[in-house]
Formats: structure tokens, sequence, C-alpha cells
């Protein structure tokens, strides 16, 4: 077997630790510059004044507030994961981009169905989507703050972000189904349901699971992001925002480093149902002979 | 007995038939005979109903009850050999499945995708679908080039096999091979499509 896809290189465990092990030593690098920047007025000042105090405070600050070094974030991310509060706030974060994002797959998915059944739906839809898939999510976000509860302001944006992409995905592998086979479905008199069973689900199929995977990383980017702006009593971007105004820059990386664990989790179970129903419903010898 | 009256069909500029006129024999296999791009496979389209013609009739050929091969497999590269068959038929029956296989010589063969399919293999699944449905249907059977890719031998077994459903049969053919297993044919060029030679046992 020498077909080995050269783009996909072979990620053992050594090739997914050297490359993190290369970022967080840049990281500490550049942690160690940020505290510098603020070290040298630092020196003048105690040079004047002859008072080394400021010197220690400057020297912490700089690692602090610029850009804290790995260990101060970890130390940080491991003192909030030891509290019962930590957990609930990421779970109702985790909750609402989740809830989000499968509102926005299912609507997505169902106005696709109804854009590709109907003529008229594709003219009233098309120009709606691209408004939407157009506007700064910040609009939206103060928009729906508006007009709905706080806590629901992060869902409503994830489902509103996510549905464009799922929308045009699903209408773009409908008209990817197959003309010939669409028309020998019609001709050999097969049922409506039958025709979407075996043209249109497989032919869609690819699209979604795209389509599903962008999703994610979309509703957790626009979920934090309203988050931060609505302030709902659980949630990690009201975290961040706590992280803005009180200046806890390790705070704010050890949420983050929060937001992407989780986005990593959803991803990978994901990532797996995805697989199994693409494997299913494509057939297996069909995937490995394409 | 079928009649095909002054039947106009045109893609765009081009008329590929401009009041073309045919009567055909109610029974047995005619073979219609011309060069590609003479307008045969819109012609078959048009007697499956598949092309409206711009004008002209077709009396007493039944399109919601033909069945045509198409001139491409056609074949879901998600579905089975063997699922192929029983896509098409209004009830689920394995055992006509595996009947039809037999008879294409897919014996085996049933649970392979396409993909796994040679050129000619694939053509005799096409070709055994549309003969289990035209069971059922029990109209005409069109057929365009049945017999594209698969070798003379295996041709003939087919041929014998499309004979036992006793159906009025089109077909088809630009080879001289597969126009000679035919009871007669019809001579033909174009476009626009013209009779060069009539019925002819």
């Amino acid at each position: 077997m020498s077909r080995r896809p050269a783009a996909a290189p072979a990620a053992g465990w050594r090739g997914r630790l050297l490359p993190l092990l290369f970022w967080l030593l840049v990281w500490e690098c550049a942690a160690l510059c940020a505290a510098h920047r603020t070290l040298l007025p630092a020196w003048a000042l105690w040079r004047e004044t002859g008072d080394p105090s400021e010197l220690l405070a400057c020297l912490w600050a700089g690692q602090t507030f610029i850009l804290p070094a790995p260990p101060r974030v970890a130390e940080e991310f491991f003192a909030l994961a030891g509290t019962g509060e930590f957990w609930r706030t990421a779970a109702v974060s985790l909750g609402r981009v989740f809830a989000g994002t499968a509102a926005g797959v299912g609507l997505g998915t169902a106005l696709a169905a109804l854009t590709a059944a109907f003529r008229w739906a594709r003219l009233l839809l098309a120009p709606a989507v691209k408004v939407v898939r157009a506007t700064p999510v910040a609009s939206f976000i103060i928009l729906v703050l508006l007009w709905a509860d706080r806590d629901w302001v992060p869902v409503i944006i994830s489902a509103l972000m996510v549905l464009p992409v799922v929308w045009g995905n699903v209408v773009q592998g409908v008209d990817s189904a197959d003309a010939g086979l669409l028309e020998l479905s019609r001709a050999y008199g097969l049922s409506s349901w039958r025709r979407l069973r075996l043209v249109y689900v497989p032919s869609v199929l690819p699209y979604f699971a795209a389509a599903c995977r962008t999703s994610l990383g979309l509703a957790w980017k626009a979920g934090v992001a309203a988050e931060v702006l609505c302030l709902p009593r659980l949630a990690i971007g009201t975290q961040v925002s706590n992280a803005k105004i009180y200046l806890e820059t390790p705070a704010l990386f050890a949420w983050t480093l929060t937001v992407l664990l989780l986005s990593f989790l959803l991803e990978g179970v994901l990532g797996r149902l995805l697989g199994r129903l693409e494997r299913r419903k494509g057939g297996t010898d069909h995937a490995a002979a394409a | 007995m079928p009649r095909l009256r002054e039947l106009t069909v045109s893609y765009g500029e081009k008329r590929v038939l401009d009041r073309f006129s045919l009567d055909l024999p109610e029974e047995g296999v005619t073979a219609l005979s011309g060069p590609s791009g003479c307008g045969k496979t819109t012609l078959l389209r048009v007697l499956a109903g598949l092309e409206r013609p711009s004008s002209g009739v077709v009396e007493g050929l039944a399109a919601e009850r033909a069945v045509l091969l198409f001139q491409e497999n056609r074949l879901f590269p998600w579905r089975t050999a063997a699922q192929h068959i029983t896509d098409v038929l209004p009830r689920p029956d394995p055992a006509a499945a595996e009947r039809w296989l037999a008879a294409a010589g897919l014996e085996g063969e049933g649970g392979s995708y396409p993909a796994a399919l040679s050129g000619g293999m694939a053509r005799r699944l096409s070709l055994v679908r549309a003969l289990a449905l035209a069971e059922v249907r029990r109209g005409w059977l069109l057929l365009d080039e049945p017999f594209a890719g698969v070798d003379p031998a295996r041709a003939e077994s087919l041929m014998g096999a499309v004979r036992a459903l006793g159906l009025p049969v089109l077909l088809c053919a630009h080879e001289r091979h597969t126009v000679s297993l035919a009871d007669r044919r019809v001579d033909l060029d174009g476009p626009p499509l013209r009779v060069t030679g009539g019925l002819r046992a």
C-alpha cells in the first residue's frame, strides 16, 4: 500500500507533543520579554529613588498583566478547577453553545430542505442568509439583548452564526446531487422517500458534516462574545469580562484555556459521531475506493 | 401498432427530431441502427416520456409502463449490486435480486459496490436492473446501447434473458453484433433523425 497521502503527516505522540512544547516555549520567551519591557523603567526608578520594592512589583506586574507565563496560567487554571463554581460555569456555557449549535444545525437543515423543495423559498431566503452572514456579531448581540433574557442571548447568537453555514452547505449538497440519478429515480418510479434516502442524503452528508465541524468553532466564538457583552450570572464570558475589569490577565488566559479544552472535547465527540454516520450511510467500500 | 407521428424535438437551435414518423412492430426485438449522435437516444427518451416533443404524438406506447435503460449506467455509488435490483422493485424481493444478478453473470457480487465492478460488469448490472423493473411493469423495454463494453458471448446470453420476458423491445446500437441479435432493424441517420432503411428481418 503506497497510497499514503502526502498532506496528512503521521501524528504520533511525538508529532503532537513536540509542537505543543515548542509553542509553550515561545510563550514563555514572550512572557519574559514582556517582563523586561516593564523592568527597564522600574530599574531607572530604582536608580533614582533607591527603593527596590518598586522594581520587584514591576517585575511581578509585567509577568502578570501584560503576558503571564505558562506556569502562572496553569496555576490559575488549577486553582479555578478546584472550585465548584468553575465547573458550574463551564457546564452552563457548554450547554448554551451546544444548544445553540443544535438549534442552528436543525433550523439550517430544515430551511435548506425547504429551499431545495420550493423555488420561492430560495429566492426568499438567499438574501436574508447573506445579510445574517455579513452582519457583525456585536450588532446581533446587542439587538438580541434588547429582546431576550440575557441567559438566552448566547444561545440565540450561536444558533444565528451556525444557521447560515449549515443552510449554505446543505443547499450546496442538494444542488450537487447527481442529475442522472435523480432522473433515473423518477423514471424508475422510486418513491420520494427512497429518492431522499438513496440520492439526496448521501449527496448532502459530506457537506453537512463539514458544516457541523465548522459550526462548532463559530458557535464557541460567538457564544462567548455574547456572554462577555450580556454578562449572564453563570458564564465563561462573564468571567472573561471580570478578568478585563480587574486586569486579571492570568484569569483571562485560564478561562480561554477552558473554552479551548471544551471546544476540543465537543469537536472530538462530534467528529466521532459524524464519522460513524458517514461510514454507515456512505458504504465503506465506496468510501475506501473514492 | 405503436405509431410515432411527426415528432419534433430541438435543443436550442439544433433540431434533433424534425417531424419524425415511424411505425413500430407490436412484438419482438427491433434494433435502431445508426451512427452515434444521430438522435437515437433522444427518440428513446421521448418514448420513455422523459423528453416532451414540441410537436407530434406517440400512439400505442404507454410511457408510464415503459422502462428505459439509460445510455449511462447511472449506478448509486453507495448501494450494493443486490440493492440496485431491490431498490427499483415495489416490494423487497431478495430472490429476484439473486435471479437477476445470476442472469447478468454477477453471482457472488451481490455485496459489491459499483466502484468495485469492471466497466462490463457495471453495464450488465445496469441492464438487469432495468429488466427487473420491466418484469413488473410489463411495458415496452427501451434499451440504449445495452451491450456497450459487454463481450459478445455475454451479450448473447443476456439477450436470451431479455427475450424470456416476452416484452416488446426497442434497442439502439451502433455496433453490428448487437444489431444482429435483433429480429429486425431500422437504419437511421441524422441529425435530424431520418429513416434510411425500413423494417427488415
